[in-house]
């Protein structure tokens, strides 16, 4: 079960992200748990510079920016493989 | 935490001429359009709609015609050629630059690269707090915040399409000079207690990951952003260049002269305030501000409007106290009120 988080405080690309991670991950048809993070003193922990940031078990793949679909399955099905 | 950094595995040049191909075809359909805006608009309104030349609703909806889809492809084109730019930028890489760099020049740095360097409101504090605590300087770390969401690239694109190259020129300059004066004073007043104390708690971070990208994949990330940004505030520049329009054919020349013009000197510390508490995104409120100017607004004023709008909102003073206490949010929109009140008394002498 992959463990999935959106780093953001709730401005409207961090929505987005969100929304996006779901559609991409029910598509997909992958067990995931995808958690909102807007607390900053969590945020930090990941030490990004910029929101919104996308942690899939543990590892920032991305950070400032909104990625699109494919990238967001091609990372989703890497985790997977090597869970 | 180690930076991670990711190359994707070279294909070699053949292998990406599709992408160039349709690069240049849509460059060649984008400058076709791009040529034929004002006849066609003109066509349109005076043959096909039947309106008479130099009437009120002629001239507002010629205006209308031509400039909506001339503002809409100089979006496009711009962003996407700033998104290119903006591939080889980063916060991460803006914190590495700026490390080290003293007042004064840190400042003018940190505004330059306030410009190009990708930024949305929202990571001002995840921003804030990882430049404060890599040992940039406050006043420095605040000249890159003033200067990126004022020089906004939807901002600068809109002014070079609706009044040329000189007033876009002259807004990227204040906006600059703005952003260090501002960052300068704001560091001489030594405000670091005003900062909440929990930044200075934490653990300096590594930042995002780092990477290396190839140039179709710059293109995607260019691409992609003209798609999200267009997507945003196209029908502000809809809404916006229609009130433009209305105003422009509509509103006798000089309507506004005495109560924006220059002899009224309170006219610009009056703009300023009015534009603090407003929040527009600059696509809707360009439009309006250029209509204004036309009927006898002065330069000065106008755009001190704008920078006050763009630049001191109120979503990000509210995501700025996260971080800051409030006294210096205070200090803060006062330096910069203040630096934009200068700069529009400057114009209205000057212009």
């Amino acid at each position: 079960m992959l463990n999935i988080k959106v780093l953001g405080s709730g401005c409207s690309n961090c929505q987005r992200l969100e929304a996006q991670v779901k559609k991409v991950v029910a598509a997909q048809g992958l067990g995931a748990q995808i958690e909102k993070v807007t607390d900053y003193g969590e945020i930090m922990k990941y030490a990004i510079l910029a929101t919104p940031g996308l942690v899939i078990d543990g590892k920032l793949v991305a950070a400032g920016r909104v990625p699109n679909d494919k990238e967001i399955a091609g990372w989703l099905l890497q985790a997977g493989g090597s869970a | 935490m180690a930076i991670q950094t990711t190359t994707t595995p070279r294909r070699g040049w053949r292998a990406d001429l599709p992408v160039y191909g349709k690069l240049a075809g849509i460059a060649l359909l984008w400058w076709a359009a791009y040529s034929v805006l004002l006849p066609v608009s003109q066509w349109l309104t005076y043959s096909v709609l039947g309106l008479p030349r130099g009437s009120q609703l002629g001239e507002s909806m010629a205006f209308f015609l031509y400039d909506v889809p001339k503002i809409l492809l100089l979006l496009s084109g711009m962003i996407f050629l700033i998104g290119i730019v903006r591939t080889f930028f980063s916060p991460e890489r803006t914190r590495a630059l700026l490390g080290g760099k003293r007042q004064g020049i840190g400042n003018v740095l940190a505004a330059m690269l306030g410009i190009v360097t990708p930024f949305c409101s929202c990571s001002a504090v995840p921003l804030f707090i990882g430049f404060v605590e890599s040992g940039i300087p406050l006043g420095v770390t605040f000249s890159f915040l003033i200067a990126a969401p004022i020089i906004n690239e939807v901002a600068v694109i809109m002014l070079y399409g609706l009044f040329g190259w000189r007033v876009a020129a002259l807004y990227i300059g204040t906006g600059l000079v703005i952003a260090i004066f501002a960052g300068i004073v704001i560091g001489r007043f030594h405000l670091e207690r005003y900062v909440e104390d929990f930044v200075w708690q934490l653990q300096m971070g590594a930042g995002g990951p780092q990477e290396n990208l190839t140039w179709p994949e710059r293109i995607g990330r260019a691409s992609d952003s003209v798609k999200e940004i267009v997507g945003k505030v196209w029908p502000y520049v809809i809404i916006g260049i229609a009130v433009g329009a209305v105003i422009h054919g509509f509103v006798p020349e000089s309507a506004l002269a005495n109560i924006m013009g220059k002899q009224a000197w309170w006219s610009v510390p009056a703009a300023v305030l009015l534009g603090i508490p407003l929040y527009s995104n600059a696509a809707g409120v360009i439009p309006i501000v250029g209509a204004l100017i036309e009927k006898g607004a002065s330069l000065g004023t106008a755009l001190a409007f704008m920078m006050a709008v763009v630049g001191l909102s109120l979503p990000e003073m509210i995501i700025l106290r996260r971080v800051l206490k409030p006294q210096l949010i205070a200090v803060f929109i006062g330096v910069v009120a203040l630096a934009i009140i200068f700069t529009g008394y400057l114009f209205n002498l000057v212009m």
